[in-house]
């Protein structure tokens, strides 16, 4: 069913590789600093998690990631290269549903990348038929993006980014905007792509259940200005086991971790007494 | 011990799954706008009808049957359609030239900051000041012709089109900009490909404004300037009939320029917004 952690006696070279980054952006009160100090590194196959509270930084790390920022210190390399600018071997899924131009049916938006970066049409036209069938939206490919619900909006998205077969993909909340519901299930069918293609990815979310499930290594990040508080295994976790002892020790955890209380503090409060009438 | 506020606690069960139930249709949403404005129309008319057979007076008001038998003389004589045609070809003129300054001051606009404040102050101090108080100067650079009737459409177009855009322009959410530099669009390909469609809906209504505010300015234009080179257009054709006092002659020059209007709008305008930004869901 899943793939076991990889035991490997030598290491791989890390795929993407980020080196003491720094990023600041501009406000209105001047200056922010989004990360300080950040290094990590993701191998081919990971399911990267970069998890945090907001103003840790997270979402302005992916961006530097996609090309978008560029580090104030630091580096940043995607298989040995420098990341300069935004490419299409770095495709970004984005939490806003805006992200798909509502000018274009479904298959044109799966299309659209592919055509941009010089894809044959008629090769574009089965990779969007067999990613559009492998997220289940083939009897959607003539619709318009408005007319379809949110989880559906976050499917075509995530079938126009893995039909750009990138280097990695880069998610940003990408469940963020939808029900739990629809989350849930979204988390479930991305689990099974991974497990069927095992693609690269790293993906951003505040929510630790969420990093526990989707991710197989984690970076927590502390906020304000974003610094790297711990990197986590969570590879033995799914959706599955969920709800498990050790799932729930695990969130309590990194809560600890995130939020300041002693990280070995008993997994549960002691209740108050009941008082009986 | 069970308190009284306490709900019972009552027997759990699953519905059996149904196959296939039958969705309901899409029942038609009736159109009370294609319905209401005939019957609104007709009302009027008979109304305008009766205030004319109550007046009586032919030179002051002419009735509803008689204006629209000077309508039928006129474009079955074809005097009208050549009055219609010489504004319409001044007019399509003046919107073409004053689409594409506003595309060059839209460009200005969104493509650096000082372009931006350039236009801003220009937008908001020529926005607001009528076409047709430019005339007096018009007619002073170019003279009595073309290029006057010209210049004030150009100004009557050219703001509100260059205001509009540049709003749409802006508004084009981050996210998509960043999607497309994302698949490695830049330049004239990223405005083509993303820009101009994302800020479609704002464009399009700045080409309505345009378009409205220019033929009220042509017929404003031709009703104080008369004719150039022996052509005249329709508000030519109104000027002179009231000199001559052929008012029912008047009233079919007025009720040309309210069907042209009135005709593009519905025609040429909502069909371009039927097969573009209400089909994706931009605009309802």
């Amino acid at each position: 069913m899943r793939a076991t952690a990889p035991i490997n006696l030598v290491k791989p070279e890390p795929l993407l590789r980020a080196e003491h980054v720094t990023l600041e952006y501009a406000s209105e009160r001047g200056i922010v600093r989004a990360t300080d100090d950040v290094s990590f590194d993701v191998y081919r196959g990971d399911r990267f998690v970069l998890l945090g509270p907001s103003g840790c930084g997270k979402s302005t790390l992916l961006k530097a990631i996609g090309g978008f920022i560029a580090p104030r210190a630091g580096s940043l390399h995607l298989g040995g290269k420098p990341v300069t600018g935004p490419g299409p071997d770095r495709i970004v899924v984005f939490q806003e549903f805006d992200q798909l131009p509502p000018w274009k049916t479904v298959k044109q938006n799966v299309l659209f990348p592919m055509l941009a970066g010089g894809v044959a049409r008629a090769e574009a036209e089965v990779r969007a038929r067999h990613w559009l069938g492998k997220v289940g939206l083939a009897r959607f490919a003539d619709a318009y993006p408005h007319t379809l619900s949110g989880g559906m909006k976050a499917r075509v998205a995530i079938a126009r980014a893995l039909a750009m077969q990138p280097s990695v993909l880069l998610m940003d909340e990408p469940f963020a905007a939808l029900d739990a519901l629809t989350r849930r299930s979204m988390q479930e069918e991305l689990q099974a792509l991974w497990d069927e293609i095992g693609f690269t990815m790293l993906f951003v979310t505040h929510s630790i259940e969420e990093a526990l499930v989707v991710g197989n290594r984690i970076l927590l990040l502390s906020p304000h200005p974003g610094r790297v508080r711990a990197e986590l295994n969570s590879h033995q976790f799914s959706l599955a086991s969920a709800g498990s002892h050790e799932f729930q020790a695990a969130t309590q955890r990194i809560h600890a971790l995130l939020f300041g209380a002693d990280a070995d503090a008993p997994a549960t409060q002691p209740q108050p007494a009941q008082v009986q009438p | 011990m069970s308190a009284v506020h306490e709900p019972p606690v009552r027997p759990e069960y699953v519905a059996p799954q149904r196959v296939a139930s039958a969705a309901p249709q899409p029942g038609r949403v009736e159109r009370l706008d294609w319905l209401g404005r005939p019957a609104i129309l007709l009302a009027l008319v008979i109304v305008w009808e009766l205030l004319a057979r109550w007046v009586d007076n032919d030179l002051l008001l002419p009735g509803a049957l008689q204006t629209g038998r000077a309508f039928i003389d006129g474009v079955a004589s074809g005097e009208l359609m050549g009055y219609v045609t010489v504004s319409l070809a001044i007019l399509v003129q003046g919107f073409l030239l004053g689409v594409a300054i506003a595309f060059l001051l839209t460009w200005l606009a969104v493509s650096n900051r000082f372009g931006r404040a350039l236009i801003d102050t220009l937008t908001s101090m020529f926005n607001p000041l009528p076409a047709i108080a430019l005339l007096p100067l018009a007619l002073l650079w170019f003279g009595l012709g073309k290029g006057s009737l010209l210049m004030v459409l150009v100004h009557s177009v050219v703001w509100p089109l260059t205001l509009n855009a540049s709003a749409g322009f802006r508004a084009v959410p981050d996210t998509l900009r960043m999607a497309g530099r994302n698949y490695g669009l830049g330049g004239l390909r990223m405005v083509l490909q993303i820009l101009v469609p994302a800020a479609l809906p704002s464009i399009l209504s700045g080409l309505k404004i345009g378009w409205a505010f220019a033929w009220r300015t042509l017929i404003a234009v031709e009703l104080v300037f008369g004719s150039t080179s022996g052509q005249g257009g329709l508000g030519w054709y109104i000027f002179q009939n009231r000199n001559e006092l052929f008012t029912d002659k008047v009233f079919a020059g007025l009720a040309t320029v309210i069907l042209i209007g009135l005709a593009i709008e519905r025609f040429a305008f909502q069909t371009l917004e039927h097969v573009t930004v209400r089909r994706w869901g931009m605009q309802r």
